[in-house]
């Protein structure tokens, strides 16, 4: 197996006196999708923070095509230049956010061009039309012009992926995508990233939308109270699950949810 | 630094005396103020086209006129006119009037944001129009209108350094006395300025206690009107 | 009669051009100290902090005489005019110092998140995301501090500054009509503050981001 595209090695965050998760080892192998499932608050949306390194980490490492993106200290040949240019490595791993955090100043299309202009430095022509191409995939082309007050909270966030898919990131990160939407706007923002599952788009989704995750995913992890309690496939999770506490989460969130697993042997 | 310490040292008793007539300049301007803002909030909310004209007319000139002019209108115009009042009372009349048109808004804001609801309520248990305004609507808009409104009293202490331009003995004008006796205007103006900051810093603390003490809990009121 | 009117109106020139030199200068001081406030370290902060309380907490004039004085004196040499309109302007900045930070809170972290996670630095994030929308929800109470500072020209009368009200004060003595000289004065200054508040009104309608129809 060729090497992973993303990986964590014993990261740790702590805040304070809580340990937000603790030796976090994840491996993401291109084209794959992993969904991590878990209770509110275990700290899954912080990773994906510390990932992209929006927030700092307190022990472990990160590495991105086998480069380690946790490095610190200044380059031994360009002495005022850190060894990781975090800015940069932001380009190459994409997010998403739960509330969309469009800009609200600047239309769709505007939203999606702005990373290509000003930090990819790509002329106004080529990137509009990669822009366009973005929200081609995303199903919004017809609302380019429109601005984030004059879109639905669906449309908002697929324009969120579009922006985000722009830059051509290794890797997609998704921090409940769909946990601030109407119900009956959440399917057009699964659907689009159930295509770019399709696609072979790397993807590491943070999600309480069980339906997508045992679809969808190629691997699921279930984390819970600050670290990783097991993982597998979606079959694997969900109808021979090894530890009683993943049985008893997916039980409580298949519950909630109404869905009734088909043929589920081990429940309780 | 030294100097400059015995320099405050030495002129502080003067600067006092001058600043006592600045802290009763100020009172007196907010509470004519209150009084006319009250008045002029109430009539904008509940009187007749008429008398809401007027008050909208006392507003919009006080607020769009500089208080400096206001007090030469008092003090240098009205004379022309066959009225003359002392420098204090001119002081005082500027001062007064130039509050009021600002505590108006902020009095009338928080009447508003009581709302129709309360009004209904107190007429529907029969009191009268008055009534209601006086035992329900006042008490609750005057302490929601706290927090903005605090705004008033540093503005008003603030304002009041212009009036040493009519010669009336505030700090100010002690400042310019000490500036003409040392030869020291830099030092003098901001000597004075270290008390004009000690007294807004005192307000302070009294108008944050005002609020604390007046808070009803569960009902606040957001922000401060600029 | 009609020298009467043209001499007040040179003065109305020179209080506008008081406050134009003084609003832009207040502006530019102004989102620079509100910058380093939300932006910068826990010092620089602090510096700021302290810049805002001190220029807010003591009266325009007295800061305006502190300023004339020293900007008057030996080392700079500025005519009363200078040195008026860059006195208030200093202290304009402070308090729009502090609707621009009021603006860049209202803003949010958010915005600035997610600038970052498409790769921008910080000064992009500010400049091209934080920065316009802060700008626009300024619009409003920065209208009040407009007219706040045309208002306050009228202190560079004790500059002796050849504007409105020094004009009427020399037409109260020459036409023994004080209440008609004064009176004019507060005319025309009701007169710029409706214009201008009127007008940056219509600004602030025009630069509104659409919504939902």
């Amino acid at each position: 197996m060729p090497n992973p595209i993303l990986e964590t090695r014993n990261l740790t965050k702590i805040y304070g006196q809580n340990i937000i998760f603790k030796d976090i080892d994840l491996k993401v192998n291109e084209g794959e999708t992993i969904v991590i499932i878990g209770p509110s608050g275990t700290g899954k949306s912080t990773l994906l923070r510390c990932i992209n390194l929006l927030t700092s980490n307190d022990g472990g490492q990160i590495f991105l095509d086998g480069k380690e993106i946790t490095a610190k200290g200044y380059d031994e040949d360009k002495p005022r230049q850190r060894i990781v240019n975090e800015d940069k490595v932001r380009q190459q791993i994409g997010m998403v956010f739960q509330n969309f955090l469009l800009f609200n100043h600047l239309t769709a299309l505007d939203n999606v061009l702005i990373g290509l202009t000003k930090v990819k430095k790509m002329s106004k022509e080529q990137a509009k039309t990669k822009a366009m191409e973005e929200l081609n995939r995303v199903g919004l082309v017809d609302r380019a012009d429109h601005y984030p007050g004059q879109l639905s909270g669906g449309q908002q966030q697929r324009v969120a992926i579009a922006r985000a898919l722009a830059m051509d990131p290794r890797v997609m990160l998704f921090d409940e995508p769909t946990s601030a939407l109407d119900p009956e706007l959440i399917g057009e923002v699964l659907g689009v990233m159930a295509k770019l599952a399709r696609d072979r788009m790397t993807m590491l989704v943070v999600t309480h939308e069980m339906g997508f995750a045992r679809e969808v995913a190629d691997r699921i992890v279930f984390m819970e109270k600050g670290s990783i309690v097991e993982e597998g496939s979606p079959d694997d999770l969900f109808y021979h699950p090894k530890h009683e506490r993943t049985r008893e989460f997916l039980w409580k969130i298949t519950e909630l949810y109404g869905k009734k697993e088909k043929g589920k042997a081990d429940g309780k | 630094m030294s100097d400059f310490f015995e320099f405050f040292t030495r002129f502080l008793p003067d600067m006092l005396k001058g600043a006592g007539i600045t802290l009763l300049l100020t009172a007196e301007g907010l509470s004519a103020g209150f009084v006319l803002g009250l008045l002029a909030a109430y009539t904008r909310v509940y009187g007749s086209k008429f008398w809401r004209g007027l008050a909208v007319g006392y507003i919009e000139l006080f607020r769009g006129t500089p208080l400096l002019v206001q007090l030469f209108i008092i003090y240098y115009g009205l004379p022309g006119l066959g009225l003359t009042l002392s420098r204090e009372l001119s002081a005082f009349l500027a001062l007064g009037f130039n509050s009021g048109a600002y505590q108006a808004e902020y009095l009338r804001g928080s009447i508003l944001a009581i709302g129709e609801g309360q009004m209904m309520a107190g007429r529907a248990i029969g009191m009268s129009r008055f009534r209601v305004i006086w035992h329900i609507i006042l008490p609750q808009a005057l302490r929601l209108a706290i927090p903005a409104w605090s705004n008033e009293p540093v503005s008003l202490l603030k304002s009041t350094a212009v009036v040493f331009l009519i010669a009336v003995p505030d700090l100010m004008a002690k400042a310019k006395s000490i500036a003409a006796q040392t030869y020291d205007p830099i030092g003098s103006y901001l000597a004075v300025a270290i008390v004009y900051l000690a007294m807004v810093y005192l307000l302070d603390v009294v108008l944050r206690w005002l609020e604390r003490a007046a808070r009803i809990p569960g009902f606040e009121m957001e922000g401060r009107k600029a | 009669m009609s020298n009467f009117f043209s001499y007040i109106v040179q003065g109305t020139a020179i209080t506008v051009a008081v406050t134009l030199i003084a609003l832009p200068f207040g502006l530019i001081l102004g989102l620079l100290m509100a910058l380093v406030h939300t932006y910068g370290g826990k010092i620089l902060n602090r510096l700021a902090a302290a810049y805002s309380l001190l220029l807010r907490g003591v009266p325009p004039i007295v800061l305006l005489f502190i300023l004339y004085f020293i900007l008057s004196g030996r080392v700079i040499n500025l005519s009363p005019f200078w040195a008026g309109s860059l006195s208030l302007g200093i202290v304009s900045s402070a308090y729009q110092m502090e609707i621009l930070r009021g603006a860049l809170l209202a803003v949010g972290g958010g915005q600035m998140t997610a600038a970052r996670a498409i790769g921008m630095s910080r000064l992009q994030s500010i400049r091209y995301v934080v920065l316009p929308q802060a700008l626009r929800i300024a619009i409003p109470p920065w209208s009040n501090e407009v007219s706040i500072v045309l208002k306050d020209s009228s202190l560079v009368y004790a500059l002796g500054v050849p504007e409105i009200l020094r004009r009427a004060q020399q037409l109260s003595a020459t036409t023994q009509e004080p209440f008609l000289a004064y009176g004019t004065a507060a005319l025309i200054y009701f007169v710029l503050v409706f214009a201008t508040n009127r007008a940056l009104d219509y600004l602030s309608e025009r630069t509104k981001l659409p919504t939902h129809s």
